[in-house]
């Protein structure tokens, strides 16, 4: 497939599988990029690369994606079996699905929490809440800094799991039972189509004015 | 007992991989080919021009099946919505659409959509999956109103160029010779310009080219369109620019307008500017809303004004005619209805 971007030839350094089906691909950093990018991946120079969200810091010396195995996809089942040394072909960083210093909630379901952690780990957690909705608490991936860094700004919406210390609950839920909502900061949502939409319909409705909503749907 | 394959929707190609893995003579597959989309047989026992034993063979493990619609909406306008089921029971639209001497017909490519377009009734579907090639010729085959068709425009549900390659099989289905033999020039394909496979499209099919733009600033269409976060509207342009665009195939720019939000003389000086050079049509379309929508649209007089702005610019300015706003012809309105009465709450 023509691509209007070049791939670059790369090596995995490591790769961990942190919840069921779900991994963290870490490999050689050769571009500098905006907390908020995402790279365009393959395992072959002229396929039909997928485009992830970068989840590494801007300073990091390493670049990382979280991604969902689909098990019907064409590159997540060949990914997830990648190990350390092996070829991968990614793109330069682009896109501007970025945020300033400025308050603002960042809202995600699943792997689309992956901007947001790339945005923690570049030094922009002040003034910031993220709502993350999971079906398991195993399912919010990296906690341990988005805990540290983000402290009672990290809202945990759990879905599925029977006991748990989150929310227990959906993302849509939480939201709908919040008493209010700011109108004058920005919202940036990360997900599937449905949840964006949903989301962005339920602040709408609150009276967040469309325009302080800034969404990146997965395709 | 194995689930018999689908014949209806392979391409040439396809065909001949499958008549040679079968053992028999390569000619068969354009035999089956003119049975399937020029003669438009339902089953393969009418192939009567193929050996029985050929017959025999492809029976045993392939099919014809094409679906009817479930549902049609009829306009007072004369436009039509047809609601075709599909097989994980969802529903995907298509809106025919007569007009003096032509006849559109507007059809689906996924069954839902991922991009989340504020202004998209489909987008709140969310995606649901991709149409095959056989399901996106199979709106246009099973159309009551086949033979009145003048035109095929891939602007229903979905993002087509999110789906490209089973668009370019229904493309390559529609304009061979072993196909309907249309011309391409009666073919348009949307896109909100997702750019490789722009690329993709514009390298393998020689049919029109319309892009969604909807507002000239990179910014502002971020605040209606996600897309654009990945592939801003000043790339997807400038990408366009380096493609012959002339008398055999067009491009067009469809431009939805919002009151307040892109009907600006602001807005229409950015889109002079931003299209400079490139020979195109811009489309004006009015918004039909969609329930819970923030936005409004432009009035006719509002539209008309925007249009002479750019007439007098130099710009080639359509203003697309509203049809079947009784029957909420809009993509999407219909199958969210009966996808929703179905659905059960999505899970994050």
């Amino acid at each position: 497939m023509t691509k209007e971007r070049k791939l670059h030839k790369n090596k995995v350094e490591s790769i961990h599988c942190v919840a069921y089906d779900v991994y963290v691909l870490r490999f050689r950093r050769d571009f500098d990029f905006i907390a908020g990018q995402v790279v365009a991946i393959d395992l072959e120079p002229d396929g039909q690369p997928r485009l992830y969200s970068i989840a590494s810091g801007e300073k990091d010396e390493y670049m990382e994606i979280l991604f969902d195995e689909k098990h019907d996809g064409k590159l997540t089942p060949a990914l997830s079996r990648l190990k350390p040394g092996d070829t991968i072909y990614v793109s330069e960083p682009f896109g501007t699905f970025n945020c300033n210093t400025d308050k603002a909630w960042w809202i995600a379901a699943g792997t689309g929490v992956a901007p947001f952690v790339s945005m923690t780990r570049s030094g922009l957690a002040a003034n910031k809440t993220l709502i993350h909705g999971g079906r398991f608490d195993e399912n919010f991936y990296f906690a341990p800094i988005l805990e540290k860094e983000l402290k009672n700004n990290y809202v945990r919406c759990c879905s599925q799991q029977l006991e748990t210390q989150n929310y227990k609950g959906r993302l849509t839920e939480w939201l709908h039972n919040r008493h209010s909502f700011a109108n004058d900061i920005t919202y940036y949502l990360c997900g599937s189509a449905e949840m964006v939409v949903q989301i962005r319909d339920i602040l709408i409705a609150r009276g967040v004015p469309y325009h302080n909503i800034i969404s990146e749907t997965y395709f | 007992m194995n689930e018999k394959t689908n014949l209806f929707g392979f391409t040439l190609d396809q065909l001949k991989n499958l008549v040679l893995s079968l053992g028999l003579p390569a000619f068969t597959a354009t035999q089956l080919a003119e049975w399937l989309y020029k003669k438009r047989v339902s089953s393969i026992s009418q192939m009567t021009n193929l050996s029985k034993a050929a017959r025999e063979k492809l029976e045993n493990d392939y099919t014809i099946s094409r679906v009817l619609p479930a549902k049609v909406q009829t306009s007072t306008d004369g436009t039509k919505k047809y609601l075709f089921p599909t097989q994980t029971e969802k529903f995907i639209e298509s809106a025919f659409i007569p007009d003096d001497n032509r006849a559109t017909l507007c059809v689906s490519t996924q069954i839902g959509c991922k991009m989340g377009c504020l202004f998209c009734m489909t987008g709140k579907q969310g995606f649901q999956g991709n149409l095959s090639a056989g399901d996106i010729v199979n709106q246009v085959q099973s159309l009551p109103e086949f033979d009145q068709l003048t035109n095929i425009v891939y602007m229903g549900m979905g993002e087509p160029l999110d789906n490209v390659e089973a668009v370019l099989s229904s493309i390559e289905i529609m304009t061979a010779d072993w196909g309907y033999g249309w011309s391409p020039k009666r073919i348009t394909v949307s896109t909100i310009g997702i750019i490789p496979a722009m690329i993709r499209f514009l390298e393998k099919s020689p049919a029109h080219l319309a892009v969604s733009l909807h507002s000239p600033f990179d910014a502002e269409r971020r605040e209606i369109m996600p897309i654009q976060s990945v592939y801003p509207i000043t790339t997807v342009v400038d990408e366009i620019r380096k493609w012959n665009f002339g008398r055999q195939r067009r491009v067009s720019f469809e431009y939805i307008m919002f009151k307040g939000i892109n009907d600006t003389p602001r807005h229409a000086n950015e889109l002079v500017r931003l299209l400079n050079g490139i020979k195109c049509r811009i489309n004006l379309i009015r918004f039909h809303p969609i329930p819970d929508t923030p936005l409004e649209g432009t009035s006719i007089d509002g539209i008309m004004e925007f249009q002479n702005r750019l007439k007098a610019k130099g710009m080639t300015v359509t203003i697309r005619a509203s049809r079947g706003e009784d029957i909420f012809a809009a993509c999407g309105m219909l199958s969210t209805k009966e996808l929703l009465k179905r659905q059960e709450a999505i899970d994050f």
